[in-house]
């Protein structure tokens, strides 16, 4: 990932090695064939189940399926939520990364292997693990419900936190792995001259790890967009509420195969769209 | 003393975060995340089948998953009642098991929740023979035990301050719902339509919905966790389910004989005793 480079490049006057510049422009001549073949392969690998979708979309239907009000509902739902979720993840996931790279604690590696825990996660056990502590009969939900009267499953904001559950330990990893590789003399600069350390965390920190973050908050959007097991379970499935996408596709695949591969299409697009647009703008940019 | 244990986290840990990491860049392109019920069915060992009088050898079972627990006693039954066979089964969603069976999946005999996705196996002309319907299944209203509700009839479940959760109409438990409400001309507005009848179910078991309309035998297989309420209109929206081997059977003789077991007087009597309503 082209942020990892840069920050690596950044790192080196610390080590002492020798400064390189980011290698770009090299061609394949100079690649040992070793490592081309085993690259092409994984390429093709990642690639073709998406070609495949191309071959076996219906295009003469796709303009009926396209124009179906249920997918526009479908999809902007989806949208409006996986950007919710990215919000929310920037919030307390920002945060919670500084801690894991900048303070010492006990047990740090136990919070920090906990963080990682939904990424490996089977979705469907994350939507299992949420309805428990947020469900209306849930540990804390139960709470929420008698006191506040605010039930999450079946509701929009149910279908948030279960994406932002799913897709902050994306967000966390990279703004930590970011935050490590960056030199905290900087921040110790800044607080040694009069800044105090929110001060500094908000004037030199942030604006020196913002490609991490924006990388992380990308990656989180992505998953969030994606997000199944966990939005089924935990928020249920109704047309305008809780409906995303990815459900929208699994239930068309029950019934019409054609239109769940029409619909993933969309999928496919926005996401290629919004992945390619925001890395051009923020990932690339020095 | 600790420290090698000490040691030893640190490195799990980092190994998590090894793992964690390539998994989220192979996540991040699939953007699919569903790792529930896979219903692959590969792991049959071919049957050997080799002599004619005995039966021998694998027989795999594709069924609904509302078959799971009947069949599973009418599979130890077999096993005893044939020594030297071995039934596996793949439960999951008709839709599901259907596809994999017409896409090649090593099966030799299919049970399915409704007529119609058996019809997706014979259309594609892979059951050998017509299939037979060997049980129905009903509506049921499943609700909180104790059904502090007070639900009685299919009308009640339209009450605005009841959370009900119905399958959705693409599947089959939601299809049968639909049509039993259409016929009774009723309105209902559920807080989600489920992908299967499982988790409608579980909604209700975990005490997140109010009520939701699931069959018989899944009321019956949840004991005492929910409560189950008939109506009358179920009659109008019952389910046949059909039993075929298959063509591609790699064990003819001993799915012949799994079929039979399952139509059986013995083999009814497993599943009446599990919810399910005779042919």
């Amino acid at each position: 990932m082209t942020s990892l480079d840069r920050t690596g490049a950044a790192a080196d006057p610390r080590t002492g090695g020798p400064r390189r510049r980011r290698a770009g422009g090299r061609n394949f001549r100079g690649a040992p064939l070793p490592l081309l073949v085993p690259a092409l392969i994984g390429l093709a690998f990642l690639v073709l189940p998406l070609l495949a979708l191309l071959v076996r979309t219906p295009w003469s239907d796709l303009p009926d399926q396209l124009t179906s009000a249920s997918v526009w509902q479908a999809l902007r739902l989806s949208l409006l939520c996986a950007t919710a979720a990215t919000a929310v993840s920037l919030v307390i996931g920002v945060p919670l990364a500084w801690l894991l790279a900048r303070v010492e604690f006990p047990g740090r590696g136990v919070v920090r292997a906990l963080v990682t825990l939904p990424l490996v996660l089977p979705p469907v056990v994350g939507g299992v693990a949420l309805l428990s502590a947020l469900g209306r009969n849930g540990v804390v939900g139960q709470w929420l419900d008698s006191w506040f009267g605010i039930t999450l499953p079946f509701t929009t904001a149910g279908v948030v936190v279960a994406e932002a559950f799913v897709a902050m330990p994306f967000l966390v990893i990279s703004v930590e792995g970011t935050l490590r590789a960056a030199d905290p003399r900087f921040e110790e600069a800044a607080t040694t001259l009069g800044a105090s350390r929110f001060t500094a965390f908000r004037r030199v920190t942030l604006p020196l790890i913002a490609p991490g973050i924006a990388a992380g908050a990308v990656l989180a959007w992505a998953r969030a967009l994606g997000e199944f097991g966990a939005t089924i379970t935990f928020a249920g499935n109704f047309p305008g509420r809780t409906q995303t996408m990815p459900l929208a596709v699994y239930l068309a695949l029950q019934s019409d195969p054609e239109a769940a591969i029409a619909l993933s299409l969309v999928l496919l697009a926005v996401s290629i769209a919004v992945l390619a647009g925001l890395r051009d703008r923020w990932m690339t940019a020095s | 003393m600790t420290t090698p244990s000490v040691r030893r986290n640190r490195r799990t840990t980092r190994i998590l975060q090894v793992t964690g990491a390539s998994a989220a860049a192979l996540l991040a392109v699939s953007a699919c995340s569903s790792s529930d019920d896979s219903s692959g069915g590969s792991d049959s060992s071919s049957a050997s089948a080799s002599s004619s009088d005995k039966l021998s050898g694998t027989v795999t079972v594709f069924a609904a998953a509302s078959l799971q627990e009947s069949f599973t006693t009418l599979g130890k039954q077999f096993e005893k009642q044939h020594p030297g066979t071995k039934v596996t089964f793949s439960f999951g969603g008709s839709d599901s098991l259907a596809a994999s069976i017409t896409g090649g999946a090593p099966a030799d005999v299919f049970a399915a929740a409704s007529p119609k996705t058996m019809k997706i196996v014979t259309d594609k002309g892979a059951a050998a023979g017509t299939p037979a319907t060997f049980v129905r299944n009903q509506l049921e209203i499943a609700t909180l035990p104790g059904n502090p509700d007070k639900v009685a009839s299919l009308k009640d479940l339209t009450n605005k301050d009841l959370k009900v959760v119905l399958c959705a109409k693409e599947v089959p438990c939601g299809a049968a719902a639909d049509k039993a409400l259409t016929g009774s001309k009723l309105k209902l507005t559920p807080v989600s339509y489920e992908q299967d009848v499982k988790a409608a179910l579980t909604k209700v078991e975990l005490k997140e919905a109010d009520a939701a309309v699931v069959y018989k035998t899944d009321v019956h297989a949840a004991g005492d966790k929910v409560e189950g309420v008939e109506f009358p209109e179920s009659t109008q929206a019952i389910n046949d389910y059909p039993i075929a081997q298959l063509k591609d059977s790699k064990n003819s003789a001993a799915a012949k004989a799994f079929i039979a077991l399952v139509r059986s007087a013995e083999g009814q009597k497993v599943l009446t005793s599990a919810g399910f309503l005779k042919p």
